[in-house]
């Protein structure tokens, strides 16, 4: 049990690091552009073009939510 | 040898050199306090762990799964790293966030060591342990990072020889030099390897997404390759707009706070 503790410890200190905001905002993202595949929106360029888009505003919203001011 | 071969050189070698100057500097620690015998012994049991996990899951993951998910899978984890990557530099950069700096953990990892007390026996299994762990889980970066360059790019030869480049020229330098590589620039190529992950992360990530659609085929960006070109040059932008919208006005340091501006994990 404390094996498989410290396994799991370490994969998610490896892949998730000291933000989880980050995985988040990567798995958000391509979870829309999957959504928007699935819907059959667009082409390959515009679903390509798409999903490049959501991963920097996804990353952009989650580094906002870092540095936004602390409530006292 | 054409562009793309130089790129996945160049990315693998500097993503490498970063994590080889962050395992030299414990190692180093290890050797200088302790035992150089252990600390080495350490060093080259994670380098035969490391090649280990390297031939296991390269092999599984060149023959086990189809294009597109190996694109997906691979890609988003880079992408994860590659964002990592660039939220601390754009932090540190706008001085949100304290600079890595090498001495400063050089001079920790030596308390540690000088307080964990005298070793019985023949190998010191403290300056063992330290160097073991400190090399595996850097190593670990690398490895990863050559594998999906390799992979993605059909070419582990030219990546791995990126990486073993770097792994030479850090230790040229290491025993050249005797002491921690805090000349370089860590926190600058740090920089440069979050926008090169982030980039080849966010192609094959989103090329990726085609697995769950009929036929199993990878999307195709426009201009194909072409177009990490342009996500690099997207990259790099936002993260110089986020670093001047964040940047922080310098305050006066408080007397002896001159120590306390650095970062002494990673």
């Amino acid at each position: 049990m404390k094996f498989l503790k410290a396994f799991g410890q370490f994969w998610y200190d490896f892949i998730i690091g000291d933000d989880w905001k980050i995985a988040v905002a990567v798995v958000l993202a391509l979870l829309v552009l999957f959504a928007a595949m699935t819907a059959k929106l667009f082409g390959d360029t515009g679903l390509t073009l798409l999903g490049g888009a959501l991963i920097i505003v996804a990353f952009s919203i989650s580094l906002a939510i870092d540095v936004r001011p602390k409530k006292r | 040898m054409d562009a793309a071969t130089w790129g996945l050189i160049v990315a693998t070698f500097v993503a490498c050199f970063v994590e080889m100057v962050e395992a030299t500097t414990i190692v180093m620690a290890m050797g200088y306090t302790r035992s150089w015998r252990s600390a080495l012994i350490g060093t080259f049991a994670a380098l035969g762990a490391l090649a280990v996990v390297t031939a296991a899951a390269g092999y599984a993951l060149a023959n086990w799964l189809p294009e597109s998910a190996l694109q997906l899978a691979i890609g988003g984890l880079l992408l994860i790293f590659g964002l990592q990557w660039l939220r601390k530099a754009i932090l540190r950069s706008s001085g949100r966030k304290a600079v890595h700096d090498e001495d400063a953990i050089y001079r920790e990892e030596v308390e540690a060591a000088k307080s964990a007390g005298e070793s019985k026996g023949g190998l010191d299994l403290f300056a063992f342990m330290v160097s073991f762990k400190g090399v595996f889980l850097e190593g670990m970066e690398v490895v990863f990072i050559v594998l999906t360059f390799g992979l993605n790019a059909n070419n582990i030869p030219a990546a791995s020889l990126g990486a073993a480049a770097a792994v030479v020229i850090v230790l040229g330098i290491a025993i050249a030099l005797r002491r921690p590589l805090s000349m370089i620039n860590e926190n600058l190529l740090k920089y440069g390897v979050g926008l090169l992950l982030a980039s080849f992360g966010t192609y094959w990530a989103v090329e990726g997404i085609g697995i769950f659609r009929d036929g199993r085929e990878s999307l195709n960006w426009p201009g194909h390759d072409l177009m990490i070109l342009v996500l690099l040059a997207a990259w790099l932008l936002l993260s110089r707009i986020f670093v001047a919208a964040l940047r922080k006005p310098a305050a006066p340091a408080p007397v002896g706070a001159s120590d306390l501006a650095v970062e002494v994990k990673k």
